[in-house]
């Protein structure tokens, strides 16, 4: 699995960008997108997948349940 | 034109000259601005005489730190630092109306290459321009790339701008060694608590050090931050205010405290602010009903709070964008399309004549209330009353009462004239209070004065204040504030102590939500 950001939420204010370990996020058409390819839940890297926990609006960075479950390398 | 001759001509202490001197750049420039007639509001005590030296002259270019730099100079902000580090209870990022305005809202995000170019437009066109900040609309320190990218590009090409930055201080200690290289000389930091359990009321999260802290954790941290940072700045000789919002039953009391854990860590200025809270923005504090304070309270917490230390009143609770004198905003005519199909020529010496005849402005000014104040020598009286006045600028009663978006407001007695604030009556987004008749509206603002002073005021409007018990006062039209309120003190007094009338006091008044709007 992996996070997505609800696009009709995003403010554009771009916190999340920086924040992100796998440089997974960038901008498109005005609101931030996560390739889903990079993303790792922040697993290995931090407590909390940053992006989540940086954005200012709650429920906005969220896991994508169309994509299994991240598996951190063994 | 050439630039030695305006400087000449901007050193004559005469207003005629002055606008010649305007007129002369706008021909040069080819634009129509009219320069000095934007609507200025008034400030804090913070005159010559009460600041060290080397502070006053840090500051008395600077609309937002100096009473009389504001009448005279102006701001812009440039939006270049969307993120936030910390969620505020009185803040919503995801509002922008049009016609909204408060702290921590834009139009449109700018990168520092955009915002420097617009910084060079605005000054070229604008010749009071003198400063420029960056004040989010979210925090420059969580922003820190793109907040000294535009500052190096700023100090590069206009060396004569001053720079400033307003924060919430959650990232200031690491940062204030770049700050100072940046030659940033003034910082805001919004300090709301100093008392972590109150803080929890506030601030429902920071992020610090990749994990989110929540509660009175969060608030500890941020509180730290913030009175080491301070501290930091202050050792620096950066000059630090510290901007408190003052939201009734949660920290208003606590503010007295705040205040005295700032001053003692070096702030040279306290400005308490009313929250702005109202359900339609969307806050927390909006659609949980928490109220903001009337004008009573709000003032009787900033006389509380002065003492050795400047409080701040003039704070208009302007935009992260804002452009022009502090209660006027320009910034729809610096839109990015429009600054980046303008050709800029940067002219430093016209600007310093500007500047200059600004000078000889002030000095007029402050020999006049002198002259009246000397007047009121040798009176003695308890009377302690509010005026309001309505103004465009240049510290004179020049403003119709009908067209007035906002008025002034002075506290008189034997002492002299002092500005305590100012209080909107714009109508615009106001829930409530669309359909009302705005003469009611101004009354409610001002229903704590004993007189109004206007340029020009129409029969209706005159006696409806009357019958409120407001005096309208136009015999001072075009004249200077300070001089014109302590002469009518003056047969106030009088008239009292002669029985011909009785004094009576005056009620609370409202502060209206919402900061000033671009709307012309």
């Amino acid at each position: 699995m992996t996070l997505k950001i609800i696009a009709s939420q995003c403010t554009s204010c771009s916190a999340c960008e920086p924040e992100c370990p796998n440089v997974a996020i960038s901008e498109k058409n005005g609101t931030f997108v996560i390739d889903p390819k990079k993303c790792t839940e922040c697993i290995g890297h931090f407590d909390e997948p940053q992006c989540a926990a940086v954005c200012p609006v709650d429920n906005t960075c969220v896991i994508d349940n169309s994509f299994p479950r991240y598996q951190p390398p063994a | 034109m050439d630039a030695s001759v305006q400087h000449e001509q901007a050193t004559i202490p005469d207003g005629d000259k002055l606008s010649s001197v305007m007129q002369t750049i706008a021909e040069h420039k080819g634009c129509g601005t009219s320069g000095g007639s934007g609507k200025a509001s008034c400030g804090s005590g913070a005159g010559e005489n009460d600041l060290p030296p080397e502070i006053w002259e840090k500051v008395k270019n600077h609309p937002c730190y100096s009473e009389e730099a504001h009448h005279h100079y102006a701001r812009m902000h440039v939006a270049v630092a969307p993120a936030c580090n910390i969620q505020c209870n009185y803040c919503n990022r995801k509002y922008d109306c049009a016609n909204e305005s408060r702290p921590g809202v834009v139009s449109e995000k700018l990168s520092p290459e955009q915002a420097a170019k617009k910084v060079l437009a605005v000054a070229s066109t604008i010749p009071q321009m003198t400063v420029l900040g960056i004040a989010g609309p979210g925090d420059p320190l969580a922003n820190p790339e793109k907040t000294f990218k535009t500052f190096e590009l700023i100090a590069r090409t206009a060396p004569d701008i001053k720079l400033c930055l307003s924060t919430n201080g959650l990232a200031l200690p690491d940062h204030v060694d770049t700050i100072a290289g940046f030659n940033v000389d003034h910082v805001t930091i919004t300090i709301n608590m100093v008392d972590p359990e109150i803080g929890a009321k506030i601030y429902p999260w920071v992020f610090w050090k990749h994990k989110r802290y929540t509660g009175v954790e969060a608030a500890k941290l941020l509180t730290d931050r913030q009175l080491q940072g301070l501290e930091m700045l202050t050792e620096r000789g950066i000059l630090c205010k510290v901007n408190s919002v003052m939201i009734p039953g949660v920290n208003d009391k606590h503010l007295v405290e705040v205040n005295k854990a700032v001053k003692s860590r070096g702030a040279f200025l306290h400005n308490i602010m009313p929250l702005i809270s109202s359900p339609e923005h969307g806050t927390v504090f909006g659609l949980t009903g928490q109220r903001g304070p009337t004008a009573q309270e709000l003032k009787a917490l900033q006389d509380e709070c002065e003492g050795e230390m400047n409080m701040m009143r003039h704070c208009r609770q302007c935009r992260a964008d804002a452009v022009g004198l502090l209660g006027e905003d320009r910034s729809a005519e610096f839109t990015t399309d429009k600054i980046m199909a303008m050709e800029v020529n940067y002219d430093i010496d016209s600007r310093k004549a500007y500047q200059e005849a600004v000078e000889s402005e002030r000095v007029a000014k402050v020999v006049a209330r002198q002259e009246e104040l000397a007047s009121l020598a040798g009176q003695s009286s308890d009377i302690k009353l509010l005026v309001a006045v309505a103004t465009k600028g240049s510290g004179l009663i020049n403003e119709h009462f009908g067209h007035a978006k906002e008025f002034q407001v002075y506290e008189l007695s034997t002492a002299g004239a002092k500005f305590v604030g100012h209080r909107r009556v714009d109508l615009y987004c106001q829930g409530g209070y669309g359909d009302e008749d705005s003469l009611e509206t101004v009354i409610r603002a001002i229903n704590d004065c004993h007189a109004v002073f206007v340029a020009k005021i129409g029969g209706c409007p005159k006696s409806d204040l009357q019958a409120a018990g407001i005096e309208p006062v136009d015999q001072f039209a075009h004249e200077f504030i300070e001089k014109s309120a302590i002469a009518w003190f003056k047969s106030y007094l009088d008239k009292v102590n002669s029985g011909e009338i009785q004094h009576v006091v005056r009620g609370d008044a409202e502060i209206r939500q919402g900061a000033l709007t671009s709307a012309a």
